[in-house]
């Protein structure tokens, strides 16, 4: 068993014609949390979506558990996601059925468990994330960050080996933030779990993560763990940790320039 | 196996549906009175079966006994064959005759049963002796017609 | 000249496309039968669904009915009474209502009302990421949402249209008998000599259950084709209406052919 549990090597991809990663290099060891940040539109959910086999990588070679994804057949990519959860970046709770039922789906659909084992563990999950309490709510009776919190008491249901997270803690309050981020970081820890996190939560990320990907424009810009990039003098790196607008990241997506699309030059 | 109401509703839809089925095969149509379990079939050959049809009824004393199944065609008599299933419960004598008839002016035709003499019963395979074709209006006119201009010379030769 | 080529091509290119969305749709229907073992082993997944597409469509389904051979009732009596022959109101309202619109009306409420609301559920689930994060949880979004609703559907919608007819005859019956006067025995042993339960009424209920197949097929698979957004559901689902309405009366059109010709 290899110490990486994933394995990525310049890795491209497009949707269509346009092209959203451009050669990514990035591994995770077991047991690490990895963060996954970058400007908005950057390739991060696209990123993920690659890693859990939702799409195909149109070159380079990504390998999860050592298993070359894009070889895989629909049997060998369902057996392989049973140790993967997912927390998608709006949820993505069923809305016809209650909060409980959510978390208990993926228990119902892949064990003979009986209900009242069922019933605890989703319990159980609730617990952690802090929503014991509205086990009976319906996803619209949630708010945003609520409805987040069931959903990854969902994707840890299976106790998976390997949890992607898409923005956990985008909407989140800074106490749940803070429950969440170290809820991330326990689970990782005791249980051996691996995860990608992608967030815009520079400080949360770099509290809690063991090392960080920066994506911009389809390419790995800047990586290291939490001490080196707070240390680190790179522009890119700089602007990112402080926030500024201005710096080598444009804010914008390509344009003409503002001027002659207002028609001022006329 | 725990019971939601939902599965009560589901129940009564399910057995409204047998019941409207129900309802439609017992009360509106007709269904099982003469299947084959409770018949056995009987031929005749007619002339001219004018415009009868298959599932036609069958009828003695203007009581339905059962019904045409089949119509065919009897190359070598240049005739026609009709196979019909009676109920196994009306028994006719084996010389009954069969004519076909219809009901009212216009009205659909059918098979009208005459009971004959004879002590023997009629039983599955056999055929009818003697029967009477369908009256064909056309033909029925035509014959009224030249019998009157028959007559119309012989009026007018005593003058 | 231009402009000639460039709608011909527009043309082309839309023909191509719809050949090709067909050519998707059945391979969709094919995958949705093959994965259709799931259905029947957890039947209470399709329970739900005949709850929701049968038994949430019965009041539309008895009332229309009732009101359907209630007209038919009276628009008969009218017609027959001219020709003295007003006792074979019950095999007019009782044949019109097994063969066809008993068959047809209910499928056409069905698509608009049970076939829109397939179609306007799985494109928002597709929409709010629901299908993909089950298929992330390793189940097979069509096994599990598709199959079921497949079959619920299927199932309901023979028996509302048996229900419907019968609600017609009753309301036929209604107004006949009870209202206008025709005598109560002609009524039902006129329909009983001439509806026959195999050519009549059990072509009806198989007209039904090729009806619910094509509603239902056409629903899930505009639902499961929708673009993503609001727009692209809304869309979808006035297409699900339109395109099995089309359907259904072309497919009358088929059946009746093959079924009541020559009898
Ligand atoms: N289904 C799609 N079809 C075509 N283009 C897409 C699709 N999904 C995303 N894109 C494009 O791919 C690029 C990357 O999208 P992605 O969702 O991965 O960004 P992201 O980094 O997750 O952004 P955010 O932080 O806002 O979630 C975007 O520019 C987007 O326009
Ligand atoms: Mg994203």
């Amino acid at each position: 068993m290899s110490d990486n549990l994933i394995e990525i090597h310049d890795l491209s991809f497009a949707y269509g014609k346009r092209l959203v990663l451009k050669g990514i290099d990035l591994t995770a060891r077991r047991g690490q949390v990895i963060a996954i940040m970058g400007i908005s539109g950057g390739g991060k959910t696209t990123l993920l979506r690659l890693i859990g086999g939702s799409l195909k990588p149109t070159s380079g070679v990504l390998k999860v558990d050592g298993v070359d994804m894009s070889g895989l057949d629909r049997d060998a990519l369902y057996q392989l996601r049973r140790r993967m959860g997912m927390l998608f970046q709006f949820g993505a709770l069923f809305t016809d059925m209650s909060v409980f039922d959510n978390v208990a789906f993926p228990l119902r659909e892949h064990t003979d468990l009986p209900e009242e084992m069922v019933r605890d563990l989703v319990l159980m999950k609730l617990n952690a994330v802090g929503l014991r309490g509205a086990h009976d709510l319906m996803p619209s009776e949630l708010s945003g960050g609520m409805a987040r919190r069931v959903a990854l008491a969902r994707a840890i249901a299976l106790e998976p080996s390997l949890i992607l997270y898409d923005e956990p803690f985008a909407g989140l309050d800074p106490i749940s933030l803070g429950v969440t981020g170290n809820l991330i970081r326990r689970l990782t820890d005791t249980l051996g779990v691996t995860s990608i996190v992608v967030t815009h939560d520079i400080q949360e990320s770099l509290r809690m993560v063991d090392y960080v990907y920066f994506v911009s424009e389809g390419v790995i810009a800047a990586q290291g763990t939490p001490d080196e990039l707070r240390a680190s003098t790179e522009p890119f790196v700089h602007q990112f940790v402080h926030g500024e607008e201005n710096g080598p990241v444009p804010f914008h997506y390509p344009a003409p320039p503002y001027a002659d699309e207002l028609e001022l030059a006329a | 196996m725990q019971r939601a109401t939902l599965d009560l509703w589901v129940g009564i839809f399910v057995v409204a549906g047998i019941a409207a089925i129900l309802f439609l095969a017992l009360r509106v149509g007709n269904m099982g009175s003469f299947d084959s379990a409770s018949t056995y079939t009987v031929k005749a050959e007619f002339d001219n079966i004018g415009g009868l049809k298959a599932r036609a009824p069958i009828k003695s004393a203007g009581v339905v006994v059962g019904r045409v199944a089949e119509i065919g065609f009897d190359s070598a008599m240049y005739e026609a064959t009709v196979t019909m299933k009676l109920d196994t419960r009306y028994k006719f004598p084996k010389d009954s005759s069969a004519s076909i008839m219809t009901s009212g002016l216009l009205g659909e035709q059918y098979v009208a049963l005459e009971a004959g003499g004879e002590e023997k019963m009629l039983s599955e395979g056999d055929t009818l002796k003697i029967t009477q074709g369908a009256v064909v209006l056309e033909n029925l006119i035509g014959q009224f017609l030249y019998n009157k201009s028959e007559e119309a010379p012989k009026a007018a030769e005593p003058k | 000249m231009n402009s000639l080529l460039d709608s011909l091509r527009g043309i082309g290119a839309r023909v191509i496309d719809s050949i090709w969305r067909m050519g998707v749709a059945t391979r969709f229907f094919l995958m949705t039968l093959l994965q259709s073992g799931q259905s029947f082993r957890r039947f209470h997944l399709v329970i739900r669904e005949i709850y929701s597409a049968g038994v949430l469509s019965l009041i539309i389904i008895l009332v229309s009915g009732l009101f359907v051979g209630m007209v038919l009732g009276l628009q008969g009596y009218e017609t027959l009474q001219t020709y003295g022959s007003e006792e074979a109101l019950g095999v007019l309202v009782s044949l019109s209502l097994v063969r066809e619109l008993g068959p047809v009306v209910a499928a056409l409420l069905f698509a608009s009302r049970a076939g829109s609301a397939i179609t306007a559920e799985i494109g928002l689930m597709k929409a709010t990421e629901q299908l993909a994060a089950m298929e992330m949880m390793a189940v097979d979004p069509v096994a599990r949402v598709v199959a079921p609703r497949f079959w619920g559907a299927v199932i309901s919608m023979p028996i509302l249209a048996a229900l419907f007819s019968a609600m017609g005859i009753l309301g036929g019956y209604l107004v006949g008998v009870v209202l206008i006067g025709v005598d109560e025995g002609a009524f039902w042993s006129q329909m009983q000599a001439a509806v026959d339960f195999r050519e009549d009424i059990l072509n009806g209920v198989l007209k039904s259950v090729v009806f619910g197949v094509a509603v239902t097929a056409i629903a899930l698979f505009e639902g499961y084709d929708a673009p993503p957004t609001a727009e692209g559901v809304s869309r979808a689902t006035t297409r699900t209406v339109v395109t099995s309405s089309l359907a259904i009366l072309g497919l009358d059109f088929i059946l009746t052919a093959f079924m009541f010709r020559g009898v």
